[in-house]
């Protein structure tokens, strides 16, 4: 094959990060999925945990730009239909269904939606509300286009009607389309075709079906939002009333045996926590009750937000798991009968409203799928690849992500799919070849005109509309100067209306475009590219935040909001007139990188940077490569792990590619994205050797938390979890080696040190690592009495399947709370815990011959250092801060740094492979280009107003400023400014203004906000 | 009083944090007075206090500026800059007595947007107290 191309099959967030991916290093894609639009799951939640963004805010900008993106095939209505050769050629059959729309002419104007006769449940909305048999499936559709449901349209079933047909102006309806079948070679397969819900009726006790007030966690999600069927009302559905009362229940479908799957489903409790935070946002009177088995807050700030939802919210978490739920005909309420597990009898309390916290699963399409491409599943329908590196399957070239792997969050979903497009690219071919250029127009030469100035006010729904009115600030901008249109938008980050905006600057002749939306912090680069395509500047755009700003923060006060609106928008009218077109510089890229850290993360990363090509200079801070893993023997089902490690090991320091340096540090690093330079300092020698590289992966891990809690440190007794683990393993000291084969009583105690004032996270993987080693006692010595005291179990996903199974084997979890912990006691080496029995009701004791404590993670203290030599940031517990914790989870605000692994947050060995792959693929998407366009607003110096006095050069951060003493003025160096602005501020003679932020367009903007003084 | 006074606000806020707090505020439905107007720049250490006069002078109620945390600037050290520009522009402002107690600066994380609306919330009452400002009026300019 002359050219590199993946199929990603399964076009939610998962293939959709997948395919962007690799479009970034060149690789052509082709996108399959299954329904007619990309977007999955995501597309239908309306916040996301745990920082409420809204769901379709981060998506629809990826969604545009996999739909503008040249490298990327997107195939709609299609599946796959076979799959024959194997890696690197596979030869696929993709069977495209008939849509009744010819895809490549409708310009999605939707007027067919308007005229159609026929109202059909809208799938989009879980059947909550109605949409036409002629629809765009959700506002944010990609592609915008609409298809036919052929069972439903009266034409097809009955020959009468064609009135799509007869209103649509492109004549693109086409009821006599066939399905297609489409081959496609390919080097490389990546399956991404998520999961599905438990279907609630099949645990009838529950009355879902039966009471219209019984909703799944889905249909509540829809409910919530401005798009969903009541426009984010939370009403409930017998009498349309807001609730007073409303109860989640949680596992419906997860940790069962019976139905469902016998995994936890990972996600909803956090989910719960998060809709009953927006329900308290939406309700001001509501009270909400979540019943749950554990609360499994296992992720990075987690914790914290299932406390925000209890003390801030007033969120109720009742340990219970409901029996039944039955209603009562009087008021159609419902009755939850319970178990409260504390000995006493069983307790009844009413709700207006119950939301089930339905659980994921494997879908027919991945058993199907697995089955066509001959992969395996796991015994419960996920695909298993290997225990420590997830992305694989047991098929050479095809790889898998997302929530098909196992129940996963986004974070994880988006880091597996980044994960598996780096290795499905570096399969291919050392550095991937040139990528086809995104072929924008040229650009239009607008010296001499006059301003033109197109103005969109985005209604988004009714995020904005509902308290804004929309209207009057269109009309409001209609009346000023130099506005040559202006219009609403229902979403304007749709794909739709980037071809409004589009046709509109070419029709109108614009020259600078105002969109009054949102944040430009998400959502400017989106503009940017559609000024772009119809041949304008990028930068003759100013964004208007009229949502996070006004629409949102003064829901109270409409009339106000409005009168702010108004003058955000004409601040933006007054500077985009201001604007000048830029032209960034373009830089080359260094193809080399420096991976911090050699640890399973780093490795994985270094060996992954190495097999695209790269040289990668792979630092280490000890000895010894390996980490906090080199303490690690077992895996969950006992196989040994240091062959894993080992091999790695071997394959890193044989790899010609990578450049080791042990006991070194990083003394020093300058420069930006493509072109850092940096010194390696070496401890032994105190040499320091200098390199120069274009992305640096920080992997600097953590370490486990030193403790004196529960006599350690005073009874030889009490061990860390790391140490029982290396003992069991048959290494370690003799004395604790003998301790542990006569233990007849063994005591686990969880959370020491985690989950407290110090340190409000959870570890996230000792639960793990307390069930995998207890496991191992009894293995060993099945006649050990084993108990394992807890605060809640998080045996999160697929874990819970071994939580199982140690309480089969007769391991006993004895759950405790944060305010009566245990306490260990000795009477001359003899060890007595001491705990509260729950069910019992009162206090036992247990006599232990060992105690295992689950000592918590803490972030590494080096982080500081680094994070400022970086500029990277660091979250209040230390552990570096992601760009964005949904959707950018292995990339920093700092373009060219990227982390993975434990420096980021506790996680297991399978998440940090994941994770680390992540990495590997987003600095790919740097170091596979020649070159990368520098910062556009930089500073710019007038030289006849310049004295050269230096005082711009003595303030600039990034010595960009140099002053040329034979002209006696101050140079920037274009490639180094950042664009801070510093310089601006500081010069006394306002010779040097910062591009896109001079004195004047802010002055304009200033004067917008004067008028209304 | 016939009508509530209602102060008007300029706020200049850094892209990385502030401007990212008061966003956290707005995804997070924080409700404060509508009494601002918010102008981004991209580090609080691009602020010329000429923009602080001009808003003064202008009649404007209050100006808030708004960047990182000490050592959090995305440009290392802008934020101190900052705060040394403020310092100054504040002895000159009560020098001239131009109302130096209607300048605020403010360190707000993107993570902190309680505390951006916090301190609207602050400067709003604090300015009611305090009452219009009438350089506009004294000052023909
Ligand atoms: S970037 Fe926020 S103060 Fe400099």
């Amino acid at each position: 094959m002359d050219h590199k191309q993946v199929m990603v099959i399964g076009g939610g967030i998962a293939g959709i990060q997948a395919s962007l991916d690799l479009a970034e290093m060149g690789v052509e894609v082709f996108l399959i999925e299954q329904q007619p639009s990309i977007g999955g799951r995501m597309a239908q939640l309306d916040k996301t945990f745990p920082t409420n963004d809204c769901a379709m805010c981060i998506l629809s900008p990826k969604l545009v730009e996999a739909g503008a993106n040249k490298n990327i095939h997107i195939i709609t209505n299609a599946e796959v239909q076979s799959v024959e050769g194997q890696a690197p050629s596979f030869y696929v059959k993709v069977l495209k269904h008939a849509r009744y729309v010819d895809e490549t002419r409708c310009t999605g104007c939707g007027i067919c939606m308007s005229k159609c006769p026929v109202r059909i449940p809208d799938q989009y909305n879980m059947g909550l509300s109605k949409t036409k048999c002629i629809r765009i499936p959700f506002p944010q559709a990609v592609p915008a286009v609409p298809v036919i449901s052929k069972e439903h349209c009266i034409y097809m079933q009955k020959g009468k009607c064609r009135i799509c047909e007869k209103f649509c102006e492109e004549k693109v309806i086409d009821y006599e389309q066939k399905d297609e079948l489409l081959d496609i070679e390919v080097g490389s397969i990546i399956l991404a075709v998520g999961s599905q819900e438990f279907d609630a009726k099949l645990k009838g006790e529950y009355s879902y079906g039966t009471s219209p007030n019984v909703l799944t966690s889905l249909e509540f999600e829809r409910m919530l939002s401005a798009s969903g069927p009541t426009q984010g009302h939370v009403l409930r559905p017998s009498d349309q009333k807001e609730p007073r009362r409303v109860a989640f229940l949680q596992c419906i479908g997860s940790r069962d045996m019976q139905a469902g799957g016998s995994f936890c489903s990972a996600i909803c409790c956090m989910q719960a926590a998060k809709d009953a935070i927006i329900m308290a946002e939406h309700l001001s009177n509501v009270d909400v009750s979540i019943f749950n088995m554990d609360i499994r807050a296992q992720g990075k700030d987690f914790d914290k937000f299932i406390t925000r939802a209890q003390t801030d919210y007033g969120a109720r978490f009742v340990r219970a798991r409901v029996s039944s739920v039955e209603i009562n005909p009087a008021n159609d309420n419902l009755r939850i009968r319970y178990d409260p597990n504390d000995g006493g009898p069983l307790r009844e309390e009413e709700f207006d409203m119950v939301v089930l916290s339905i659980g994921l699963q494997t879908s027919e399409q991945v058993r199907k799928l697995a089955a066509k491409l001959d992969i395996e599943l796991d015994e419960s329908g996920f695909v298993s690849g290997s225990p420590f590196d997830p992305v694989l399957t047991s098929r050479d070239g095809i790889f898998a992500c997302g929530t098909m792997t196992g129940p996963r969050d986004i974070p994880e979903t988006v880091m597996q799919a980044s994960g598996a497009a780096g290795a499905a690219a570096s399969l291919q071919a050392e550095l991937p070849e040139r990528r086809i250029k995104a072929d924008y127009p040229q650009q239009r030469d607008i010296r001499g005109e006059s301003p033109r100035v197109g103005v969109f006010i985005c209604k988004c729904g009714i995020n904005i509309a509902s308290t804004v009115d929309v209207p009057g600030v269109v009309e409001f901008a209609l009346g000023l100067p130099w506005v040559e249109h202006a219009q609403e938008l229902m979403f304007s980050c749709a794909g739709d209306s980037q071809r409004i905006i589009a046709e509109a600057i070419r029709d109108k002749n614009l020259n600078r475009v105002v969109v009054s939306a949102c944040t430009p912090r998400t959502h400017e680069s989106l503009f940017q590219g559609t000024l772009q395509s119809a041949g304008i500047n990028p930068y003759l755009f100013e964004f208007a935040n009229i949502r996070e700003h006004c629409s949102w923060v003064h829901q109270k006060e409409p009339d106000k909001a409005t009168e702010k609106a108004k003058v955000l928008t004409k601040m933006a009218i007054n500077k985009v007139i201001c604007l000048e077109p830029l032209s960034p510089k373009t830089m080359p890229v260094n193809h080399d990188a420096l991976v911090v850290g050699g640890g399973v993360a780093g490795l994985t990363a270094a060996l992954e940077l190495a097999n695209h090509g790269c040289k990668v200079h792979l630092v280490e801070r000890q000895e010894k490569f390996g980490g906090n893993f080199r303490d690690v023997h077992f895996t969950m089902d006992g196989q040994p792990s240091q062959e894993f490690l080992n091999a790695l090991i071997e394959k890193v320091t044989s790899n010609p590619n990578i450049h080791s340096y042990l006991n070194s540090d990083i003394a020093e690093v300058k420069g930006f994205v493509g072109n850092f330079k940096s010194k390696i300092h070496g401890n032994n020698n105190d040499e320091i050797t200098e390199i120069e590289h274009g992305a640096v992966i920080v992997a600097t891990g953590a370490s486990e938390l030193e403790t004196d809690e529960y006599l350690r440190g005073r009874e030889p007794g009490v061990v860390t979890l790391r140490e029982l683990e290396t003992a069991l393993a048959g290494c370690g000291t003799e004395e604790l080696k003998e301790k542990v084969n006569k233990a007849q009583s063994v005591v686990l105690i969880q959370c020491v040190g985690s989950r407290c004032d110090e340190r409000p996270y959870c570890s996230r993987i000792c639960c793990n690592k307390s069930i995998k080693n207890a496991l191992k006692l009894k293995e060993q010595n099945p006649d050990t009495n084993i108990y394992v005291l807890y605060r809640d179990i998080r045996a999160y996903g697929l874990h819970e399947l071994d939580y199982r199974q140690a309480r089969e084997k007769g391991i006993i979890f004895i759950r405790y709370q944060e305010d009566d912990k245990p306490v260990v006691t000795s009477e001359n080496g003899a060890l007595k815990v001491h705990i509260f029995e729950p069910t019992l009701r009162r206090k036992v004791l247990i006599e232990a011959d060992l105690i295992g404590l689950a000592v918590g993670i803490a972030a590494g203290s080096e982080n500081k250092v680094i994070s400022q030599m970086l500029k990277i940031p660091l979250n209040s517990e230390g552990f570096f801060l992601e760009a964005h914790v949904k959707l950018r989870p292995v990339d920093f605000a700092t373009d060219g740094v990227f982390v993975c692994g434990l420096a980021h947050y506790p996680k297991d060995v399978s998440e940090s492979v994941a994770q680390a792959r992540a990495a590997a693929a987003r600095a790919m998407t740097v170091l596979s280009k020649d070159t990368i366009e520098a910062e556009g607003k930089v500073s710019q110096v007038r030289a006849e107003c310049c004295a050269a006095c230096g005082a711009c050069v003595a303030v600039c951060p990034y010595a960009a400023i140099e002053i040329d003493e034979i002209n006696r003025v101050a140079v920037v160096n274009e490639s180094l400014c950042k664009g801070c602005g510093a310089c601006s501020a500081t010069c006394r003679s306002c010779a040097i203004d910062l591009r896109g932020f001079r004195d004047e367009q802010l002055v304009v903007a200033m004067e917008a906000i004067v008028e209304w003084l | 009083m016939s009508e509530e006074f209602e102060p008007k606000i300029i706020a200049f806020l850094c892209n990385w944090c502030s401007y990212a707090g008061a966003d956290l505020a707005g995804t997070s439905r924080m409700q404060y007075p509508p009494n601002v107007r918010i102008i981004r720049l991209m580090c609080s250490g691009g602020l010329d206090p000429l923009y602080v006069f001009r808003a003064l002078l202008a009649g404007c109620d209050g100006v808030l500026i708004g960047g990182c945390h000490p050592g959090d600037c995305h440009y290392t050290n802008g934020n101190y800059k900052a705060r040394r520009r403020v310092a100054v522009l504040k002895s000159i402002l009560k020098e001239l007595g131009m109302g130096h107690d209607r300048v605020w600066l403010r360190w707000i994380s993107a993570s902190e947007g309680s505390r951006f609306a916090e301190t609207i919330r602050e400067i709003v009452t604090d300015l009611k107290e305090k009452g219009p400002n009438t350089l506009a009026q004294s000052w023909a300019i």
